[in-house]
């Protein structure tokens, strides 16, 4: 017994000592694809990064699995979405990990949806409401000019916590927002076709790119988000197709498309998997290719359901 | 704005004042007028100072608020009290039909100065609260139930009597205390109206390079599902060995020490110092300074591809019994162990999703084998006849399961356990003082046990399961045991623990 509790006092007396400075590129553990992406632009070669999911995982799902506490382990920054997405697993994962660096509130912690507005803040926080996010919808990704916001603190962050490189960081930046701000001037002519656009979405990811885009969200096939979708529901949904009918129904690349394919056999429009994030699908393979591959994925569901819907208005009319 | 307020003020201020003015009496004279004219003065214009003293003091505020939104966006979840964000706020971003084209590139508005309720209630814990209940069939009487050849634990008799049961309500309230502690207490109120508290902890935060320590009453770090409480198991009772070695978990009060090594693979080291709280030790009334009962274990973990994830760990505990005592069912004569008793756990778990998305499908085989030698005086009768002899014995045990969500609500599971109760050496028996029917529990024998469920979560927060055992853990009975029981969580999201 006397051995343990030796040993217990060896343990907490090596931790007053060891403090060697980490050399080196500064590591980062990102929670998600779109952000491992936005540091690898404005940290380039001066980091190294680590991923928590890939764009084929619900993101709500996450365990937190002893991989992922080994890689926080060793990071000296943690670059999450926040607005409590990771809710269920981060938090574990990082006190698990016994890194003080990356605690919430130091600088090595960073959330990504503090830079940015959230939208879609729920009215009444119950959980009668499914698992709603108090502080707004968390998918802020969807909308590129948001990554130039959540960039610019990033790149003011990466400085923070390796000042030697500071400049780099900032050249970076500066370069990322010229580069994005030119692809956002493309893709937004490009995208004037999707002005108001009456569209279904399964589960409630692509708000903020609905909102840059100016696309009209007219229902989601998840009633309650994060609950399957009901049979009843769906059949509402349909009836209401007679109003304002929605020309294309999209749901995320994690989720599995058999709702959004019941409702667009019968609603006589096309379904459009979009990727929810970078690797959701193949062309999806940059953070530049992610906003073209959605955009492109959305004007090829109009033209395909043009006629379609000419055929359904016609109907109607 | 503040023209319209001293007007209105002077208007309310002149109406009794007339009425004055017009009263019969007509006694006050023109210097009297006059001086409240003074007066009404005098009072419009300190009221006109106070106001602009007061808009100045709000200009600063606001200044203040506006810089400190800058320098610190809201990251500290704890600071970001729910419902802080108006709904009308959210409408400017909201709004689809921007019909202004040439919007290119403007970043979207930032997160302003929302203005936040300074309120104490911000920087309440994390809190929730756990409701379970069951409908339970059995066909033997859950009083009579032993795990034979096993000295009572206190875990083989079930919580649940026949028919309808509450389960255990567990209150669970854990925050960051500051930068360097959080805190988490968990109480859970039993059907019988008493209250136990389960945990009561804290644990550092910012020690760093791997390490953790936590201290207070903590559910031990030995084995895998001895740190999951009851609302987490996949079945509704404990496994076999859980019942059997710790009499279904092994509770601490002292103090946990863990290392995770900066390598690759998953790797993390424990040590605890404790006084334990459940079998097979008594620690409980002992009063002796140092340490009581200690543990060690160790872990090894990581991925493997996208789609699976495995750990497996090896665990030790290390307890000094003294008169532990038990009350044999069987021919209801006490008798008492002192001694060594050491227990060694091998667990191992895989889970597997496709691509590691666990939504629609996912699997999960667990499984742990125990070992517990014992070594020690076993004293037969210690209120009577209280003959002393020694007394070595080794028993094991191990379960096996597997749970499976093959649709996104539904998981059906198979779990087979196992108990080998050893052959004890009995001193009182060798040397004929005794025979083994003196000590009818302690005959050897190797309880068994299978068990189906299949549970329904209609979300995260609530699960409705069905559970039909056959437990063969005495040699006369065969139970057939059919729980249908709900698990239910409100308040916090819960933790997504591997």
């Amino acid at each position: 017994m006397k051995k343990i509790v030796g040993i217990v006092s060896t343990v907490l007396s090596a931790c007053l000592w060891a403090f060697a400075p980490t050399a080196g590129a500064v590591q980062v553990f990102t929670t998600a694809p779109e952000w491992a992406a936005l540091v690898r632009e404005i940290g380039g070669e001066d980091v190294i990064v680590s991923v928590a999911t890939t764009g084929l995982q619900d993101p709500h799902r996450i365990q937190a699995k002893p991989s992922l506490i080994t890689a926080a382990r060793s990071a000296d920054l943690v670059v999450a979405n926040g607005a409590e997405l990771e809710v269920a697993w981060l938090p574990l994962v990082i006190r698990a990990s016994g890194n003080a660096q990356i605690q919430p509130g130091r600088p090595g912690y960073f959330e990504a949806a503090a830079y940015v507005r959230l939208i879609e803040a729920p009215v009444l926080l119950d959980r009668s409401q499914g698992d709603v996010h108090p502080l707004g919808n968390p998918h802020i990704h969807g909308d590129p000019r948001n990554m130039l916001s959540v960039g610019r603190a990033l790149a003011a962050r990466l400085a923070q916590i390796d000042p030697k490189n500071a400049a780099a960081y900032s050249d970076r930046y500066k370069r990322f927002t010229g580069t994005m701000r030119a692809s956002i001037a493309v893709w937004e002519r490009d995208a004037a076709p999707l002005r108001g656009v009456p569209i279904l979405v399964q589960h409630k990811v692509f708000s903020y790119l609905e909102s840059w885009l100016g696309i009209e969200e007219v229902g989601a096939l998840e009633a309650i988000p994060g609950v399957e979708p009901s049979g009843a529901h769906l059949a509402d949904i349909l009836a209401r197709q007679a109003g304002n009918p929605a020309r294309m129904v999209i749901y995320p690349a994690y989720q599995d498309d058999t709702p959004s394919r019941w409702v667009a056999e019968r609603a006589k429009i096309p379904v459009v998997l979009l990727p929810s994030t970078l690797g959701g699908t193949p062309d999806a393979s940059n953070l530049y290719k992610y906003y073209e591959s959605m955009v492109r994925r959305l004007l090829d569901g109009l033209k395909s359901g043009g006629g379609a819907r000419n055929g359904n208005s016609q109907a109607h009319d | 704005m503040r023209n319209m307020t001293v007007a209105a003020f002077a208007a309310a201020v002149s109406i009794p004042a007339s009425l004055v003015f017009s009263s019969p009496a007509q006694a006050a004279g023109d210097d009297e007028i006059a001086r409240i004219r003074e007066q009404l003065q005098e009072m419009k214009t300190a009221y006109e100072a106070r106001i602009a003293s007061l808009e100045e003091r709000l200009g600063r505020a606001e200044k203040r608020s506006g810089k400190q939104a800058e320098n610190r966006p809201n990251e500290a979840r704890s600071a970001r009290a729910p419902g802080r964000e108006m709904p009308g706020e959210a409408a400017p971003v909201r709004t689809p039909a921007r019909a202004d084209a040439g919007f290119a590139a403007a970043p979207p508005v930032y997160a302003s100065a929302a203005p936040r309720q300074a309120s104490p209630s911000a920087f309440n814990p994390e809190m929730s609260l756990i409701l379970s209940g069951s409908y339970a069939r059995m066909s033997k009487d859950p009083e009579q139930r032993r795990l034979q050849g096993f000295m009572p634990s206190g875990g083989e008799r079930l919580p649940e009597t026949r028919s309808f049961n509450l389960g255990e309500t567990e209150l669970a309230l854990s925050a960051n205390i500051d930068p360097f502690f959080r805190g988490e207490f968990r109480m859970a109120v039993a059907p019988d109206n008493t209250i136990g508290v389960e945990e009561a902890n804290i644990q550092t935060l910012g020690l760093g390079h791997g390490f953790n320590v936590k201290a207070g009453r903590f559910l031990s770090g030995v084995g895998y599902l001895n740190e999951h409480h009851p609302h987490a198991w996949d079945f509704s009772d404990a496994p076999l060995p859980y019942q059997a070695f710790f009499g279904n978990a092994l509770g601490m009060d002292g103090v946990q020490a863990r290392w995770l090594a900066p390598t690759d693979l998953f790797l993390e080291f424990g040590v605890e110092a404790a006084r334990s709280r459940s079998f097979p030790t008594t620690d409980e009334t002992r009063g002796k300074n140092g340490g009581l009962s200690g543990s060690a274990f160790a872990r090894l973990g990581g991925d493997a591809g996208v789609s699976n994830s495995w750990r497996a760990g090896l665990s030790y505990f290390a307890a000094r019994p003294r008169d532990r005592v038990y009350e044999d069912p069987l021919n209801a004569t006490s008798s008492a162990f002192s001694g060594r008793s050491r227990t060694w756990i091998a667990d191992f778990i895989w889970k597997w999703a496709p691509n590691g998305n666990a939504r629609y499908r996912n699997l999960k085989i667990q499984g742990e084998y125990f070992s517990r030698p014992e070594k020690g005086d076993l004293t037969y009768d210690p209120d009577g006849a209280a003959l002393v002899g020694d007394y070595k014995n080794r028993a094991s045990g191990f379960y096996a399961q597997t749970v499976y969500q093959f649709l996104p609500r539904w998981r059906a599971g198979y779990r087979y356990d196992e108990l080998r109760a050893g052959g004890a050496s009995i001193g009182l028996v060798k040397s004929g003082a005794l025979t083994i029917d003196d000590l009818p529990l302690l005959k050897s024998y190797r309880p068994k046990r299978h068990t189906v469920m299949l549970d329904f979560s209609p979300t995260e927060f609530s699960r409705v399961r069905v559970q039909f055992a056959r437990d063969r853990t005495r040699p006369e009975a065969v139970d057939n045991q059919l729980w249908i029981q709900y698990i239910m969580s409100m308040g916090a999201h819960g933790a997504h623990k591997f």
